[in-house]
């Protein structure tokens, strides 16, 4: 039997703003957000949710995008890297984190990182190493060698409590990670 | 577009679901938290025609006390679960196997009833249930049935579920009085399926074993039970010389394979390991106050 199905409507909200649209139901929700609504940010990597490149935030919470089809988005509020600096010059403090403690490098699996830890530090606000590696354990990075990122987020931690200035060098270090 | 073509149905209730997987069987899919079928329909190992989407019946999440224990909907996420009080107080065994459940994103939408289903035999929750002898509706065209944990896995990704019938829910036994239970794998990096788990429940009155159950993941086409293991420690002191037993009972009745990922000598010695670390750790949580 050939089965061509029907287009189904998705009606959704992406960084505040709402989109609808018709989609093959086949579409994944990563494939959603880079070609129909040109949110390039979210980046596809191995699309099987080992990698961790494509995690959005669904209301709120990280989900692999490239595990989820488009119309079950329908009526959910979708963050993606784009909705996370709070206007065009400035920085999202985890953002600025990774800027800071250069948590990347070719900066392919960045977004993925973000969304993730900028979820995690709203629950987590004062988080031990070994809580961070295992956040972490979720996204792939082949450049950094993950301990620059482990120290952005351990500075973001202290950024978003106030604990540090954004710009004081070396705020993501400490004895821990100078050993 | 990675996914094969299919239609697609989410539909709202369980009596929907069945009425689905009836009219469509072999060709139908459910899609519960994704997290396993999608990587298989984005790698297009499977091309079902249709999708039964289960993710807009709300009835199906719930983490309720029942009949001495712990009653899970299917559609519960495992995050959701991970964070239940009541299960962390009731089904401690669970509440430490979780968090080992693939990463956060992943349980954030893979579901309690997914992972029993898709009957990994590396996967942590269908161990926890074969260790506890959990119990699972299931609810098909003629009805409700129950089935327990050992005799619903039946092979490699394989379980006793027709193909009209739908998870509903997970019962686990809450654990007993003076019983400790400990979860231990053993994984290149956290969140990968793992190479060996164990899965360990022991009863103490005064130092003997009244009761001890072991479950090991990763070593064959489903969760092993020890049995003969857990023959060797009942009505005996937990001791050195008495897991020491247990694990080379284990390790001799053992028959896992060589993969990329380890030999079969490998898992059979980890196994033997594993067990110990896991009685000793329940042991003491048995003698915990």
């Amino acid at each position: 039997m050939s089965v061509t199905p029907a287009l189904v409507s998705v009606r959704l909200r992406v960084n505040g703003r709402e989109y609808a649209d018709e989609v093959p139901p086949r579409l994944l929700l990563s494939d959603f957000l880079r070609h129909r609504l040109g949110l390039t940010g979210t980046h596809v990597g191995c699309e099987h949710g080992i990698c961790g490149a494509c995690t959005v935030q669904l209301d709120a919470t990280p989900i692999r995008s490239c595990l989820m089809l488009a119309v079950q988005a329908n009526g959910a509020d979708v963050t993606t890297v784009e909705g996370l600096a709070p206007g065009p010059d400035r920085l999202h403090p985890v953002q600025e984190a990774f800027r800071l403690e250069h948590a990347l490098q070719c900066g392919f699996c960045t977004p993925g990182f973000l969304m993730t830890v900028t979820a995690f530090l709203r629950e987590h606000t004062h988080p031990s190493d070994e809580e961070i590696r295992r956040e972490l354990a979720g996204h792939l990075c082949r450049c950094t060698g993950y301990q620059n990122i482990v120290r952005a987020v351990r500075r973001a931690g202290l950024m978003l409590t106030g604990e540090t200035a954004r710009t004081t060098p070396g705020a993501g270090c400490d004895a821990r990670s100078a050993s | 577009m990675k996914p094969p073509a299919f239609e697609y149905v989410a539909v709202a209730s369980t009596e929907e679901a069945v009425a689905q997987l009836v009219a469509h069987g072999d060709d139908a899919r459910i899609l519960a938290g994704g997290q396993s079928l999608m990587p298989i329909l984005n790698m297009r190992l499977a091309t079902p025609g249709r999708l039964i989407d289960l993710n807009r019946v709300g009835a199906l999440s719930y983490i309720v006390e029942r009949a001495g224990g712990v009653a899970i909907g299917a559609m519960t996420r495992q995050r959701t679960a991970e964070r239940s009080e009541l299960i962390s107080a009731a089904v401690p065994l669970l509440a430490e196997a979780l968090p080992w459940v693939g990463h956060s994103a992943i349980r954030n939408r893979g579901t309690v009833g997914g992972s029993v289903v898709h009957a990994d035999p590396a996967a942590e929750l269908p161990g926890v249930a074969v260790c506890l002898d959990a119990r699972f509706t299931v609810r098909g065209e003629a009805g409700e049935r129950t089935l327990a944990a050992r005799e619903f896995f039946r092979g490699y990704l394989t379980t006793a579920l027709a193909p009209t019938e739908l998870l509903t829910e997970v019962w686990f036994p809450s654990a007993p009085p003076g019983s400790g239970a400990a979860w231990i794998e053993f994984a290149r990096r956290h969140g990968d399926y793992a190479l060996v788990g164990v899965a360990a429940v022991v009863t103490l009155k005064g130092s003997t074993v009244r009761q001890a159950s072991l479950a090991v993941i990763g070593v064959d086409g489903v969760p092993v039970r020890a049995v003969d293991a857990e023959r060797l420690l009942i009505g005996v002191p937990l001791s050195a010389e008495s897991m020491a037993a247990a694990a080379e009972s284990v390790r001799r009745t053992l028959e896992p394979h060589d993969d990329i990922h380890a030999t079969a000598a490998y898992r059979r010695h980890l196994a033997g390991i594993l067990v110990v670390r896991a009685l000793t750790r329940a042991g003491e949580r048995a003698r915990l106050p």
